[in-house]
Protein backbone atom coordinates (compact mmCIF):
# COMPACT_ATOMS: atom_id res chain seq x y z
CA UNK A 1 0.00 0.00 0.00
CA UNK A 2 1.66 3.22 -1.08
CA UNK A 3 0.78 6.85 -0.82
CA UNK A 4 0.05 8.61 -4.07
CA UNK A 5 0.72 12.28 -4.42
CA UNK A 6 -2.40 13.81 -5.88
CA UNK A 7 -0.62 17.01 -6.78
CA UNK A 8 1.66 15.27 -9.29
CA UNK A 9 -1.28 14.02 -11.32
CA UNK A 10 -2.00 16.03 -14.45
CA UNK A 11 -5.45 16.64 -13.06
CA UNK A 12 -6.04 20.40 -12.77
CA UNK A 13 -9.08 19.83 -10.63
CA UNK A 14 -6.82 18.77 -7.76
CA UNK A 15 -5.55 22.32 -7.49
CA UNK A 16 -8.93 24.01 -7.47
CA UNK A 17 -10.24 21.43 -5.10
CA UNK A 18 -7.59 21.76 -2.40
CA UNK A 19 -8.01 19.34 0.48
CA UNK A 20 -6.34 18.45 3.76
CA UNK A 21 -4.34 15.26 4.06
CA UNK A 22 -5.75 13.24 6.95
CA UNK A 23 -3.28 11.37 9.18
CA UNK A 24 -3.54 7.58 8.88
CA UNK A 25 -2.28 4.40 10.50
CA UNK A 26 -1.78 1.35 8.32
CA UNK A 27 -1.31 -2.02 9.98
CA UNK A 28 -0.79 -5.28 8.17
CA UNK A 29 -1.38 -8.71 9.59
CA UNK A 30 -1.50 -12.16 8.02
CA UNK A 31 -5.11 -11.73 6.87
CA UNK A 32 -4.97 -8.28 5.38
CA UNK A 33 -4.53 -4.58 5.99
CA UNK A 34 -6.29 -2.32 8.48
CA UNK A 35 -6.31 1.39 7.78
CA UNK A 36 -7.39 4.07 10.25
CA UNK A 37 -7.89 7.65 9.11
CA UNK A 38 -8.69 10.69 11.23
CA UNK A 39 -11.54 12.60 9.57
CA UNK A 40 -12.95 14.80 12.33
CA UNK A 41 -16.15 16.61 11.38
CA UNK A 42 -17.09 14.26 8.55
CA UNK A 43 -20.55 12.71 8.90
CA UNK A 44 -21.28 9.32 7.37
CA UNK A 45 -23.16 10.72 4.37
CA UNK A 46 -20.30 13.08 3.43
CA UNK A 47 -17.67 10.34 3.27
CA UNK A 48 -16.80 8.91 -0.14
CA UNK A 49 -14.69 5.79 -0.51
CA UNK A 50 -13.70 4.86 -4.00
CA UNK A 51 -11.84 1.78 -5.18
CA UNK A 52 -10.84 1.84 -8.83
CA UNK A 53 -8.61 -1.05 -9.94
CA UNK A 54 -5.66 -0.62 -7.58
CA UNK A 55 -6.43 2.89 -6.35
CA UNK A 56 -8.20 3.65 -3.09
CA UNK A 57 -9.48 7.18 -2.61
CA UNK A 58 -10.75 8.50 0.71
CA UNK A 59 -12.62 11.77 0.49
CA UNK A 60 -14.68 13.54 3.13
CA UNK A 61 -16.45 16.86 3.56
CA UNK A 62 -16.44 18.56 6.95
CA UNK A 63 -19.89 19.53 8.19
CA UNK A 64 -19.90 21.64 11.34
CA UNK A 65 -22.89 23.40 12.85
CA UNK A 66 -21.58 26.92 12.51
CA UNK A 67 -23.79 29.78 13.68
CA UNK A 68 -24.90 31.92 10.73
CA UNK A 69 -23.20 35.12 11.82
CA UNK A 70 -19.95 33.59 13.05
CA UNK A 71 -16.69 35.22 12.08
CA UNK A 72 -13.67 32.91 12.27
CA UNK A 73 -10.73 34.32 14.22
CA UNK A 74 -8.31 31.39 14.31
CA UNK A 75 -8.38 28.34 12.06
CA UNK A 76 -6.08 25.34 12.10
CA UNK A 77 -8.42 23.20 10.04
CA UNK A 78 -8.64 25.70 7.23
CA UNK A 79 -10.28 23.69 4.48
CA UNK A 80 -13.59 21.83 4.74
CA UNK A 81 -12.35 18.76 2.88
CA UNK A 82 -10.02 15.79 3.36
CA UNK A 83 -8.59 13.64 0.62
CA UNK A 84 -6.01 10.89 0.45
CA UNK A 85 -5.21 8.41 -2.30
CA UNK A 86 -3.47 5.06 -1.88
CA UNK A 87 -2.28 2.45 -4.31
CA UNK A 88 -3.25 -1.05 -3.28
CA UNK A 89 -0.92 -3.91 -3.91
CA UNK A 90 -2.13 -6.85 -5.99
CA UNK A 91 -2.58 -9.38 -3.22
CA UNK A 92 -5.29 -7.26 -1.60
CA UNK A 93 -8.88 -8.08 -2.40
CA UNK A 94 -10.33 -4.65 -3.16
CA UNK A 95 -13.77 -6.17 -3.64
CA UNK A 96 -14.05 -7.04 0.03
CA UNK A 97 -13.28 -3.74 1.70
CA UNK A 98 -15.18 -3.21 4.94
CA UNK A 99 -15.54 0.33 6.29
CA UNK A 100 -16.64 1.75 9.61
CA UNK A 101 -16.90 5.43 10.59
CA UNK A 102 -17.07 6.20 14.26
CA UNK A 103 -16.68 9.67 15.82
CA UNK A 104 -14.52 10.96 12.98
CA UNK A 105 -12.33 7.86 12.72
CA UNK A 106 -12.56 5.74 9.61
CA UNK A 107 -11.55 2.11 9.94
CA UNK A 108 -11.00 0.19 6.72
CA UNK A 109 -10.28 -3.50 6.52
CA UNK A 110 -8.91 -4.82 3.25
CA UNK A 111 -8.42 -8.59 3.30
CA UNK A 112 -5.79 -10.35 1.28
CA UNK A 113 -6.98 -12.42 -1.65
CA UNK A 114 -7.36 -16.05 -0.87
CA UNK A 115 -4.32 -17.14 -2.85
CA UNK A 116 -2.20 -14.64 -0.93
CA UNK A 117 -3.28 -15.86 2.50
CA UNK A 118 -0.52 -17.60 4.39
CA UNK A 119 -0.97 -21.34 4.47
CA UNK A 120 0.46 -23.76 6.85
CA UNK A 121 1.92 -26.73 5.12
CA UNK A 122 1.65 -29.88 7.02
CA UNK A 123 4.61 -32.08 7.09
CA UNK A 124 3.87 -35.71 6.81
CA UNK A 125 6.12 -38.06 8.54
CA UNK A 126 6.68 -41.17 6.59
CA UNK B 1 6.73 29.21 8.81
CA UNK B 2 5.13 29.68 12.17
CA UNK B 3 3.77 26.24 12.74
CA UNK B 4 3.21 22.87 11.22
CA UNK B 5 -0.31 21.78 10.50
CA UNK B 6 -1.73 18.52 11.68
CA UNK B 7 -3.44 17.96 8.38
CA UNK B 8 -1.02 18.82 5.59
CA UNK B 9 -2.48 19.26 2.16
CA UNK B 10 -1.28 18.99 -1.39
CA UNK B 11 1.51 21.05 -2.93
CA UNK B 12 -0.41 23.89 -4.53
CA UNK B 13 -2.53 24.41 -1.48
CA UNK B 14 0.67 24.46 0.55
CA UNK B 15 2.09 27.24 -1.58
CA UNK B 16 -1.11 29.23 -1.07
CA UNK B 17 -0.88 28.64 2.64
CA UNK B 18 2.76 29.74 2.81
CA UNK B 19 1.81 32.96 1.13
CA UNK B 20 -1.05 33.46 3.58
CA UNK B 21 1.14 32.69 6.57
CA UNK B 22 3.75 35.17 5.41
CA UNK B 23 0.98 37.70 5.33
CA UNK B 24 -0.25 36.69 8.76
CA UNK B 25 3.24 36.89 10.24
CA UNK B 26 3.03 40.67 9.87
CA UNK B 27 -0.25 40.82 11.72
CA UNK B 28 -0.25 40.38 15.46
CA UNK B 29 -1.17 36.98 16.77
CA UNK B 30 -4.52 36.99 18.60
CA UNK B 31 -3.10 35.39 21.72
CA UNK B 32 0.24 34.43 23.16
CA UNK B 33 -0.98 30.85 23.45
CA UNK B 34 -2.27 30.65 19.90
CA UNK B 35 1.11 29.99 18.35
CA UNK B 36 1.72 26.39 19.23
CA UNK B 37 -0.18 23.77 17.37
CA UNK B 38 -0.92 20.35 18.66
CA UNK B 39 -3.67 17.86 19.20
CA UNK B 40 -6.52 18.54 18.91
CA UNK B 41 -6.44 21.08 16.11
CA UNK B 42 -8.69 24.02 16.98
CA UNK B 43 -10.78 26.55 15.15
CA UNK B 44 -12.12 29.58 17.00
CA UNK B 45 -14.74 32.05 15.93
CA UNK B 46 -17.14 34.53 17.40
CA UNK B 47 -20.60 35.93 16.97
CA UNK B 48 -21.92 39.07 18.70
CA UNK B 49 -23.55 36.79 21.27
CA UNK B 50 -21.05 33.97 21.74
CA UNK B 51 -17.58 32.57 21.30
CA UNK B 52 -17.43 29.30 19.37
CA UNK B 53 -14.56 26.83 19.73
CA UNK B 54 -14.17 23.67 17.66
CA UNK B 55 -11.64 21.06 18.74
CA UNK B 56 -10.95 18.36 16.15
CA UNK B 57 -10.45 15.34 18.37
CA UNK B 58 -11.67 12.22 16.56
CA UNK B 59 -12.18 8.85 18.19
CA UNK B 60 -12.30 9.89 21.83
CA UNK B 61 -14.61 8.64 24.53
CA UNK B 62 -16.56 11.82 25.44
CA UNK B 63 -16.45 10.77 29.10
CA UNK B 64 -12.67 11.13 29.10
CA UNK B 65 -12.78 14.70 27.79
CA UNK B 66 -12.15 17.40 30.37
CA UNK B 67 -13.31 20.89 29.54
CA UNK B 68 -12.59 23.55 32.11
CA UNK B 69 -12.82 27.33 32.30
CA UNK B 70 -10.81 29.10 34.94
CA UNK B 71 -10.01 32.81 35.10
CA UNK B 72 -10.81 33.33 31.45
CA UNK B 73 -8.76 30.39 30.27
CA UNK B 74 -10.36 27.40 28.60
CA UNK B 75 -8.60 24.06 28.91
CA UNK B 76 -9.42 20.99 26.84
CA UNK B 77 -7.67 17.86 28.05
CA UNK B 78 -8.06 14.13 27.70
CA UNK B 79 -6.51 10.98 26.48
CA UNK B 80 -6.72 9.30 23.14
CA UNK B 81 -6.32 5.56 23.09
CA UNK B 82 -5.92 3.83 19.76
CA UNK B 83 -6.90 0.26 18.97
CA UNK B 84 -4.28 -2.19 20.07
CA UNK B 85 -2.00 -3.54 17.41
CA UNK B 86 -2.37 -7.30 17.21
CA UNK B 87 0.66 -9.46 17.67
CA UNK B 88 2.65 -10.39 14.58
CA UNK B 89 1.25 -7.37 12.72
CA UNK B 90 3.51 -4.82 11.07
CA UNK B 91 2.86 -1.10 11.13
CA UNK B 92 3.46 0.56 7.77
CA UNK B 93 2.23 4.07 8.50
CA UNK B 94 1.89 5.54 11.98
CA UNK B 95 0.75 9.15 11.84
CA UNK B 96 -2.22 9.41 14.16
CA UNK B 97 -1.88 11.02 17.56
CA UNK B 98 -2.06 8.81 20.65
CA UNK B 99 -1.74 9.59 24.32
CA UNK B 100 -2.64 12.43 26.65
CA UNK B 101 -3.31 15.88 25.31
CA UNK B 102 -4.05 19.33 26.67
CA UNK B 103 -4.76 22.57 24.91
CA UNK B 104 -5.38 25.97 26.39
CA UNK B 105 -7.21 28.94 24.89
CA UNK B 106 -7.41 32.45 26.34
CA UNK B 107 -10.98 33.68 26.17
CA UNK B 108 -12.03 37.25 25.56
CA UNK B 109 -12.97 39.29 28.67
CA UNK B 110 -16.66 39.54 27.88
CA UNK B 111 -17.59 35.84 28.08
CA UNK B 112 -19.93 34.43 30.68
CA UNK B 113 -18.18 31.35 32.08
CA UNK B 114 -21.50 30.09 33.47
CA UNK B 115 -23.21 29.84 30.10
CA UNK B 116 -21.18 27.16 28.35
CA UNK B 117 -22.39 24.35 26.17
CA UNK B 118 -20.23 21.52 24.88
CA UNK B 119 -21.17 18.90 22.30
CA UNK B 120 -19.13 16.07 20.82
CA UNK B 121 -20.22 15.05 17.35
CA UNK B 122 -18.42 13.27 14.48
CA UNK B 123 -15.17 13.60 16.39
CA UNK B 124 -15.43 17.37 16.86
CA UNK B 125 -15.86 18.96 20.27
CA UNK B 126 -17.88 22.15 19.87
CA UNK B 127 -17.80 24.53 22.82
CA UNK B 128 -20.10 27.52 22.74
CA UNK B 129 -19.65 30.21 25.38
CA UNK B 130 -22.15 33.05 25.62
CA UNK B 131 -20.98 36.63 25.95
CA UNK B 132 -22.17 38.73 28.88
CA UNK B 133 -25.42 40.58 28.30
CA UNK B 134 -23.83 43.91 29.17
CA UNK B 135 -21.12 43.41 26.56
CA UNK B 136 -23.57 42.99 23.72
CA UNK B 137 -24.07 45.97 21.49
CA UNK B 138 -27.22 47.92 22.29
CA UNK B 139 -29.01 50.41 20.21
CA UNK B 140 -29.77 53.60 22.05
CA UNK B 141 -32.81 55.46 20.97
CA UNK B 142 -32.25 59.15 20.33
CA UNK B 143 -35.06 61.23 21.75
Amino acid sequence: MTDKNVATQPNEAARNDAALLPPVDVIEDAGGITLYADLPGVPKDKLVLHVDADTLTIEGEVALDLPQDMEPSHAEVSLPRYRRVFTLSKELDSGKVAAELNQGVLKLRIPKAEHAQPRKIEIKVA
Amino acid sequence: MLYRTQFPRDLFADLDRMQREMQQAFDLSPTIRGLSRGFPAMNVGGTPKSVEIYAFAPGIDPASLEVQIEKGILTVAGERKLDEIPEKASVHIDERFAGRFRRVVTLPDDVNADAVEAHYRNGVLHISIARKETAQPRRIAVQ
